[in-house]
């Protein structure tokens, strides 16, 4: 009987975060203005799940891990050569935009499918990991859609912490209000876990499992379906970055006391 | 609408900052996963432990210490420390491996120099072995300098290069050393034990160095000449690491002064060696090891200090945008607002010189290191046709390659003018000697290697200066961000280690005039003269008319003598080949520069992600090459016109300066457009997105 979990991670590229990030009203709809050319970076919760599942998979001999992605195949190339390095998996590219006007159903149909299509995957075996936002969408939802297309009943959300029991159970802890963890007991595989950050440091780079992921990457890469995912009947009234708010007053000499009255006063509001 | 304002309102800036994309097709490695692995492991390095090291305040301090000892973990770590090594060595990497450490240094160096120094120092260390070791030497010290695997128990092995002595006396000459050897013993039949004494200074890695590989010569008759042999810490003896350099610079590479005298084994002579009449005659003298050793390494330092330009211009745009934001005067959406300092001209230009420069160097450092990879297999095969042929000696080697040289020069000459498709049964004989692509390609290496050592640190370190200057008093605080003053002290460090200008312009003053050389460079001028004829912006008809008039001055300092009856042409009259050697290097950054903008057009196409920003790039690339360019035939033509006039009688005149003057003439007619080129350089550099902050700290 063979062991081990099916780990299937989904994330993609979001623009590097600390790029300047100008919204545009293209001929397709709205973007980033130079979005292409901007340096890219596997989407933070996503990379979160990725390191987890690696995790997970040390600790499980006879586990697999997937990173299926949704993005424009040059991209993915060039983001592989650093997360390649990182982690083992095998990539399932999907050649369609990765931006943040897309529409979480089609991207959640278009993964889904993907998925069903895996050969060698043992859905008994499966955890459906990812992460459970994206830093370029605030969403919040495809995973659980891409869950539910595949038949997962099983699904927690903002997961910071996954621990194997033995008796083969799982034990999760998902972020819920006011700082507080909802923990849940799960019998099993399969589930969805959509991963907040998690709790371990990015891996360094290790250039040999880099190379054994290259050999496959690359032809998987060249073979990228492409999935035209889009919005249609959808329309972006206006798009705007998150204004800036700066509200300084240059005093002098005010007592301790009295600025933090004014901070609560403020608090208060 | 006039062309002029059409022209304006089509041209097209870059988008960004030039990216991955841009810079695997510019520098040829974007079929390489292998090596765009390795330059983000050390992009992810230098821009997270190193840049916290430098902000930490840890190059204050000439001692190696523990937070300094995480760049020796971090680089095994991500694979940095086996990028030298072979796959059956535990490496990752197939075939020659100097571009890929070129590409290396260059990301560290984006943040520190000393950090990359300390990362290529155990690979300086091991470049002898690996260049003319025994196999036995190379299995057993590349494999010990392999970090362990996981479940592998045992300790990594670093190594230190010990070539440079204290002064006074040796100081660092590649072909005088007073480091001594004799013989301690000599079993009858058995192997014989040799003492070493070693004082080394300025020596990197040696506060952790298990071994070290040291120039030595010989202090006993039973002895014949010099060689380089490995030295271990446990050897019996003495193994003094010596005190700290106080160096000022490259504080995050350790470097020590050592004390070495050991009794070790003569199989560590590198290379082996033969017993003839009882002496003891090693394989390779200590001159040969490092000739083949530095012609590699030399060039990863001119880059370093070309990173150091490139890495300047974001953090000036972004200060000379924000100068004036925060103050009272220029609500957000002004001008002065929203370009700062970007508004004057000057401060654009002057940014503008300083991209220019690095690019140059960056261009030429990277073909210089493309080269050697081309090179590498060659001279295996040419020593192993020697081998075969029993070609022993360099005196003996020279005499067969003398012999080769006309039919070297018939090879360039046929394939110059060989039409494609066509096909020429003497082109083909003369291509498939390995000999001959052995000498056309030394040729052109002997050439490129000094000159990229020599230009790029040397030039390199007055630019960054200028970089320096354009953040203002900021410029030279600690805190400065991109870290400008270390960087600009760093760099007058590698001008100076792995052989100083001196040793670079030398080297230069005689490997330049070298025929085969000669005849590549005037091909060379022919092809950017094809070049200018279909892409007149970008600087090629001056740098081909630059050439001509060098070799101008050439053909005239070579039959020339001075006002008081001396030849001009001599290789030791430093005050003649040595601008020469300066002028040269100007030219040949500036045509690499020019190509890699045309590979950039070329290949650009076929990568979908760059479509909508390529033209802006190719502009932009093609305004730096055509500035470059500009200033790079006036230093030419300052140089070569000192050089014709310099050294007659006020007053007098011969005749082959007339020709001089009509080339001088020509070159000052092609700067035509060079200033508008950086016009519209400094234009674009006032509309370039870059990102919101520095991605390293300060």
């Amino acid at each position: 009987m063979s062991t081990g979990f099916h780990i299937v991670v989904c994330g993609s590229l979001v623009p590097d975060p600390l790029q300047t990030l100008n919204p545009v009203q293209g001929a397709n709809g709205p973007g980033l203005k130079n979005e292409l050319m901007l340096p890219a970076v596997l989407d933070p919760f996503a990379a979160h799940s990725l390191y987890e599942a690696a995790n997970l998979a040390k600790k499980m001999p006879g586990s697999k891990i997937w990173l299926v992605s949704l993005g424009n195949k040059a991209k993915l190339q060039q983001l592989m050569m650093t997360i390649a390095q990182k982690v083992a998996f095998e990539l399932v590219p999907l050649d369609g935009p990765a931006s943040g006007f897309t529409d979480s159903f089609e991207v959640a149909a278009a993964l889904a499918a993907a998925i069903d299509k895996l050969a060698n995957l043992d859905r008994s075996r499966l955890l459906l990991f990812g992460g459970c936002a994206s830093a370029s969408r605030d969403a919040g939802v495809t995973l659980q859609m891409v869950g539910e297309r595949l038949g997962i009943l099983d699904q927690f959300l903002a997961v910071d912490e996954l621990k194997l029991q033995e008796d083969g159970s799982l034990r999760i802890l998902e972020r819920i209000e006011g700082g507080q963890y909802q923990v849940s007991a799960c019998a099993g595989p399969p589930a969805v876990l959509a991963w907040a950050t998690g709790n371990l440091p990015e891996p360094p780079n290790n250039p040999q499992i880099g190379m054994q992921n290259m050999r496959v990457i690359m032809p998987a890469l060249q073979k990228a379906q492409p999935a035209p995912v889009a919005a249609p009947g959808v329309t972006f009234a206006s798009v705007t970055l998150p204004a800036q708010q700066r509200q300084t007053r240059v005093v002098k000499d005010v007592p301790v006391e009295e600025i933090a009255k004014e901070i609560v006063a403020w608090i208060k509001e | 609408m006039d062309a002029t304002c059409r022209e304006k309102m089509e041209r097209e800036f870059p988008s960004t900052l030039p990216g991955d994309d841009v810079r695997q097709i510019m520098w040829r490695y974007a079929d390489r996963f292998d090596i765009q692995m390795a330059v983000q492991s050390a992009r992810g390095l230098a821009r997270g432990l190193i840049a916290r090291l430098v902000a930490d305040g840890q190059r204050n301090t000439h001692e190696w210490n523990p937070r300094k000892e995480e760049l020796l973990t971090a680089f095994d770590e991500t694979g940095l420390t086996t990028i030298f090594m072979d796959p059956e060595e535990g490496g990752f990497i197939e075939g020659p491996k100097n571009l890929a450490l070129g590409l290396v240094a260059f990301e560290l160096s984006w943040v520190d120099g000393g950090a990359a120094t300390c990362s290529l120092a155990s690979n300086l260390a091991l470049s002898p072995i690996h260049e003319k070791g025994t196999p036995e030497q190379k299995l057993f010290y590349m494999s010990r300098c392999v970090p362990p695997q996981p479940g592998e128990e045992r300790k990594i092995w670093r190594g230190a290069f010990a070539l440079t002595e204290p002064l006074p006396y040796v100081g660092v000459d590649t072909g005088v050393v007073s480091g001594k050897m004799r013989i301690a013993e000599w079993p009858e039949g058995g192997e014989p034990i040799l003492h070493i004494d070693k004082r080394g200074r300025f020596i990197t890695n040696m506060d952790f160095a298990n071994f070290v590989t040291a120039a030595v010569d010989s202090d006993d008759e039973r002895i014949k000449g010099s060689c380089m042999i490995i030295l271990e810490e446990d050897d019996p003896g003495l193994f003094d690491r010596g005190a700290p350099t106080l160096k000022m610079v490259h504080q995050l590479s350790s470097t020590r002064d050592p004390v070495l005298s050991l009794r070790v084994p003569a199989s560590r002579i590198i290379g082996g060696y033969t017993v003839k009449d009882g002496v003891i005659i090693p394989n390779y003298n200590h001159g040969e090891v490092i000739e083949s050793v530095f012609r590699r390494t030399r060039v990863p330092v001119g880059l370093m200090t070309s990173a150091k330009l490139v890495s300047a211009v974001e953090p000036i745009i972004r200060y000379q945008r924000s100068r004036f934001r925060g103050g009272a005067a220029g609500s957000p959406g002004s001008p002065r607002h929203d370009l700062g300092l970007q508004q004057k001209e000057d401060a654009v230009q002057r940014l503008a010189e300083v991209w220019a420069s690095g690019e140059a160097g960056s261009s030429l450092g990277f073909a210089a290191l493309r080269l050697l990879d081309e090179f590498d297999p060659v001279e295996r095969e040419k020593e192993r046709l020697l081998a075969e042929q029993g070609v022993a000696g360099a005196r003996a080697q020279m005499k067969l390659f003398k012999k080769l040289e006309q039919e070297a020069l018939e090879y360039l000459e046929l394939a110059a003018h060989n039409e494609a498709g066509r096909e020429n049964p003497r082109l083909q004989e003369l291509a498939g000697n390995p000999l001959i692509r052995f000498l056309v390609l030394e040729a052109q290496a002997n050439v490129l290697c000094p000159g990229c050592k020599l230009w790029n640190t040397g030039q390199g370190a007055t630019m960054m200066r200028e970089a320096v200057s354009l953040m203002g008093g900021y410029g030279i605080t600690e805190d400065c961000p991109g870290f400008l003053f270390q960087k600009w002290t760093d760099a007058q460090l590698e001008a100076t280690y792995e052989g100083p200008e001196a040793v670079q312009r030398r080297q230069l003053s005689i490997t330049m005039t070298n025929e085969l050389f000669l005849a590549q460079f005037r091909q060379w001028l022919q092809e950017l003269r094809g070049v200018a004829a279909t892409h007149p912006g970008i600087g090629a008809g001056a740098v081909a008319t630059a050439m001509e008039l060098w070799l101008s001055t050439l053909e005239f300092i070579r039959k020339s003598k001075d006002a008081d009856g001396k030849p001009l042409f001599h290789s030791q009259r430093h005050g003649v080949v040595f601008p020469l050697a300066d002028a040269l290097c100007w030219l040949l950054a500036c045509r690499y520069q020019i190509l890699d903008v045309l590979e950039l057009e070329q290949k650009g196409p076929e990568n979908p992600v760059l479509a909508e920003g390529l033209a802006g790039f190719v502009t932009f690339f093609s305004d730096l090459a055509a500035t470059q360019a500009g200033r790079a035939a006036g230093e030419t033509a300052r140089i070569c016109a000192e050089l014709v006039y310099g050294f007659g009688r006020e007053g007098e005149q011969v005749p082959e300066q007339e020709e001089f003057s009509r080339l001088r003439q020509q070159l000052d007619l092609s700067l035509a457009g060079s200033r508008l080129a950086k016009d519209r350089a400094a234009e674009a550099l006032t509309k370039i997105t870059i990102p919101e902050i520095l991605d390293y700290p300060i």
